[in-house]
């Protein structure tokens, strides 16, 4: 977590006392790409724009699929979030990965839309930044963790790979990343995230059959082993740095 | 004994002209029915799920909770599509609904428009993978439900379905995208054979037939 405790206990505030005011300003999404989005939005979440063209991650996903995915499924989770939170005005001015590690405390009326919703915008926004790359492996301090963590850099494939395929039904599997740097994979279903247990991701795949079915039908394996060609790992370990450095939001 | 893939009761391009593509029909029953088969033959040994049937099997498994799951995931997604394929039809749809069936329904449910309208939201409403379904309540009255993944209300314990729609993506993902309401307006006015749907009420629900 990037907040200090007592800042915490002030979002824990904000969040039960209907209406209240936050000191803290909604900086947006941390992560997501600088470029203003096509449209208004209707409410204090928006569509990220893809950071690339639409055919950029050709050698592991085609077009239609990445317009589809980013135009139809992640606006639909922007628009019904901004819709729920329309129903609890005191979560508009919070940070997404606040709403999100604090679900509890939403109120009940909306908190599974804000799950579901506000999970698969938080999901997305970070799925689309690590892509648009053409795969190879990280460096540095990420590449050491992954061997210190996972000895080494095929048994971490391994290990995600076979997350992301044993996870039944809708799902992603992620990497999480602890502030002192250690690395463990975890299978989500639908559009949970370990955000919600007050971890930060690193990287994740999405494995709802939406994000494969056009190209490769019921063939899931094959999608999983070929968007490793795909990863932007300078972006990867920038997520790394920003973690470490407490800096990494969504 | 063994589980395996019923045929299914039509051919593979028999829906096409009501936006069921043979392509889907054919990755459907052919590759995602026959993973949940094969793999769930995989389970009868080292789960001891030996001689008993598919319907068992799937209560049992639900009343186990998350320990159930690796079982019920394969044993329920089996049933599911076994009722599945029967509940569609080349001659399915319209609002011809067989006697008996059509009284049940206004009277538990207040009439075919209102079930299509609670059904469709079932399965607009179940987020991610799942079913809805049409089942005959422990109580004798119709119900509409929802389930995720390869759960089903036998193994909720919500009753016997004589209806269920399929709301995995790879159910309809080639035909309509990301459009699930769509989907599901084509299932209700153009797939469902009622007259399987009256049979089954009649019968109580559907009985597999399929066993370890």
């Amino acid at each position: 977590m990037s907040m200090h405790p007592g800042r915490r206990l002030l979002l824990r505030g904000a969040l039960t006392v209907a209406g209240a005011a936050l000191a803290a300003p909604r900086r947006g999404l941390a992560q997501a790409p600088a470029a203003a989005p096509a449209a208004a939005p209707s409410g204090p979440f928006s569509l990220p724009p893809l950071p690339y063209a639409a055919d950029a991650n050709e050698a592991a996903i085609d077009a239609r699929t990445m317009e589809i995915h980013h135009g139809a499924h992640h606006r639909a989770y922007v628009n019904t979030l901004n819709a729920a939170v329309a129903q609890a005005p005191q979560l508009a001015s919070l940070e997404l990965d606040a709403v999100l590690a604090n679900l509890g405390q939403v109120p009940e009326a909306v908190r599974t839309a804000v799950r579901n919703n506000g999970g698969g915008h938080a999901n997305h926004s970070m799925f689309w930044q690590i892509m648009g790359g053409r795969g190879g492996q990280p460096g540095g301090e990420l590449m050491a963790a992954i061997g210190r963590d996972f000895g080494g850099w095929d048994r971490f494939r391994a290990e995600f790979e076979r997350a992301s395929t044993t996870q039944f039904g809708s799902g992603w599997a992620f990497v999480t990343v602890a502030r002192e740097g250690g690395l463990a994979i975890v299978q989500k279903p639908n559009q949970d995230t370990p955000l919600m247990d007050g971890h930060r991701v690193l990287m994740g795949n999405d494995v709802w059959e939406h994000a494969y079915y056009l190209r490769y039908q019921n063939r899931r394996a094959e999608y999983v082993r070929n968007w490793w060609n795909v990863l932007d790992w300078g972006k990867i370990e920038a997520r790394y740095a920003a973690a470490r450095a407490g800096t990494l939001k969504i | 004994m063994a589980f395996s893939l019923p045929p299914l009761p039509y051919s593979a391009n028999a829906l096409a002209g009501q936006n069921m593509c043979q392509e889907t029909l054919e990755l459907h029953h052919g590759k995602h029915h026959n993973a949940y088969v094969v793999a769930l033959n995989g389970l009868i040994e080292g789960k001891g799920l030996a001689g008993k049937s598919l319907e068992q099997i799937c209560a049992e498994a639900g009343k186990q909770g998350a320990d159930g799951l690796p079982v019920l995931n394969q044993a329920g997604q089996h049933w599911n599509h076994i009722l599945f394929w029967q509940v569609m039809s080349p001659k399915g749809g319209g609002d011809k609904l067989p006697g008996a069936l059509e009284a049940k329904i206004t009277q538990d449910l207040g009439g075919l428009a209102q079930f299509r309208e609670a059904f469709k939201q079932a399965g607009v409403t179940q987020f991610g993978s799942g079913w809805a379904w049409l089942v005959i309540g422990t109580d004798g009255k119709l119900k509409v439900t929802k389930t995720p993944n390869g759960a089903n209300p036998l193994s909720t314990g919500e009753g016997q379905p004589i209806l269920g729609c399929d709301v995995w993506e790879h159910a309809y993902y080639l035909d309509f995208r990301n459009v699930r309401p769509n989907y599901l307006d084509n299932f209700l006015n153009k797939l469902v054979d009622w007259e399987v749907v009256a049979t089954l009420l009649q019968q109580g629900g559907m009985k597999s037939g399929q066993s370890a």
